[in-house]
């Protein structure tokens, strides 16, 4: 078995023609993570203490168990209680929660490295409740975690490979698909390998970029 | 939300105020009262509760026990048929409006610009149309001595000119009583004098009422119409600035005064 050429330029399109399927798929969940988490990081800060622990208890559970199971639960088990999603729906929705337990840490961290003094000044200026975090706290707090952000982006994007559990056919199972009716699977995984390469890579060169830039913004180290 | 403000009213008025942190009892039933336009020095030593008087003004901290009145209407409480029952977030909006602040430690919000720093509220808390709040907003900033700094980031000034933002944000408001919660303490000492320089000037055009915690008592001669020494979470004397400072009668002050006047 050696690496043929002729058969890696023939599948190449039919592997790359599911970038799209791919890239939404990343970004409708990613989507969900950041407003999700988002939501999460309020509830979990609520004052009503109910609320509080049953959100501290979901993120522990989502965290705590894989995916796939997740996946699986969403997909093939809630339809036996009346739930029934479209492998897409279910798929970006299960990966979209998973990381939006992870994206409301990065949240909450932000917001507590913001200082009391800041929620004393905006008190102090009787801003409301909503425009103290929508002006005051939120526009310090996500800066800093942008990069940290943009790295869940790229883990996300590596997982949509679990989606071929459900039936997706993302980059993994176009490849088998292939694979399986010339018997060559070499080139098409390699290829599969490649494309993850070649969009992550240069996502965490621009993830750099924003690093430095929110490293400098508001005139840090320039006095 | 000043309902019949009744001449000669206090301002503001504590009655029996006492605030425990944990098991530290800060002040002991404090009574003090505020007139319309006074100017009030806290002075004493840490601990004595000075800082923690302004704080339960701003809202930023609740007295354990006792009222505290502003124009004559509870402000951590609520009349609801003669009783008084805690203030929720609304009551404490409608009165927190007609107090300002400014701290230690500045608090300049270090993603605005100098102009927005200034201008932000009086947009979003007070309605003010964005061009005339920014044009409020330079007027003051050329009265504290920054005009040419307004697009500037908090980060890029130096801390007296940052504190002289944040008295320019907080006065720019047009509170009735205006707190300072020793506004020179995170200070280099060479930058402290033109800090107190923009108070003293703002003192004297303005007829807010004031209140001044400090350990500048040179600078508390100069602004306060009284001077209050507290101790141990009680007012142990107070009087005008002659009184308190050139002829002070317990021996507690006396001691104060002494190791202060050493010191500086």
């Amino acid at each position: 078995m050696s690496w043929n050429w002729e058969f890696a330029l023939k599948v190449f399109p039919e592997i790359f023609n599911v970038i799209w399927l791919v890239i939404g798929i990343t970004f409708g969940a990613y989507a969900v993570a950041l407003v999700f988490g988002l939501i999460l990081t309020f509830a979990r800060r609520s004052s009503f203490k109910p609320l509080s622990w049953t959100v501290y208890g979901f993120i522990e559970f989502i965290r705590s168990t894989p995916p796939l199971v997740q996946l699986f639960f969403v997909y093939f088990a809630l339809p036996l209680i009346g739930i029934s999603l479209n492998k897409y729906v279910a798929g970006i929705l299960t990966l979209g929660i998973h990381y939006s337990t992870y994206v409301s840490e990065v949240y909450r961290s932000g917001i507590d490295s913001i200082e009391k003094g800041q929620w004393e000044a905006a008190k102090a200026l009787n801003f409301t409740k909503s425009q103290t975090w929508s002006k005051v706290i939120l526009p310090q707090a996500i800066p800093p975690v942008i990069p940290m952000l943009g790295n869940y982006l790229i883990v996300l994007f590596k997982e949509t490979p679990l989606l071929m559990a459900i039936g997706v056919v993302e980059f993994l199972q176009k490849a088998f698909l292939i694979g399986a009716d010339h018997f060559k699977y070499l080139e098409p995984l390699t290829i599969v390998g490649l494309l993850f390469l070649l969009l992550s890579y240069p996502s965490a060169l621009l993830i750099n970029r924003l690093e430095k830039w929110s490293n400098q913004a508001y005139g840090k180290g320039s006095r | 939300m000043t309902k019949n403000p009744v001449q000669n009213q206090p301002l503001v008025k504590y009655e029996k105020v006492s605030k425990k942190f944990d098991n530290l009892e800060v002040l002991k039933g404090l009574d003090l009262e505020i007139n319309q336009g006074e100017r009030v020095a806290l002075i004493g030593p840490s601990g004595s509760g000075k800082t923690t008087i302004i704080r339960m003004l701003m809202t930023l901290e609740e007295p354990t026990s006792g009222v505290i009145k502003v124009d004559g209407n509870p402000l951590w409480h609520k009349e609801v048929n003669g009783k008084l029952v805690p203030a929720d977030e609304n009551h404490l909006r409608k009165i927190r409006g007609d107090i300002g602040m400014v701290f230690q430690q500045f608090n300049l919000f270090p993603h605005m610009t100098i102009l927005r720093n200034v201008t932000e509220a009086q947009v979003h808390v007070k309605g003010t149309p964005n061009d005339e709040a920014e044009k409020r907003a330079i007027t003051m900033l050329e009265k504290v001595g920054l005009g040419e700094k307004i697009d500037a980031y908090p980060l890029q000034l130096s801390g007296g000119q940052q504190q002289r933002v944040a008295i320019a944000r907080a006065v720019v408001m047009q509170p009735k009583i205006m707190l300072f919660d020793e506004v020179t303490s995170a200070l280099d000492p060479e930058l402290v004098g033109e800090v107190l320089e923009v108070i003293k000037e703002i003192a004297k055009e303005s007829d807010m009422a004031m209140i001044l915690v400090t350990h500048e008592m040179d600078f508390a001669r100069d602004v306060a119409d009284r001077i209050v020494f507290l101790h141990g979470g009680l007012i142990e004397e107070q009087g005008s600035p002659k009184e308190i400072l050139e002829n002070p009668q317990s021996p507690r002050l006396q001691s104060f005064l002494k190791r202060f006047l050493s010191t500086t």
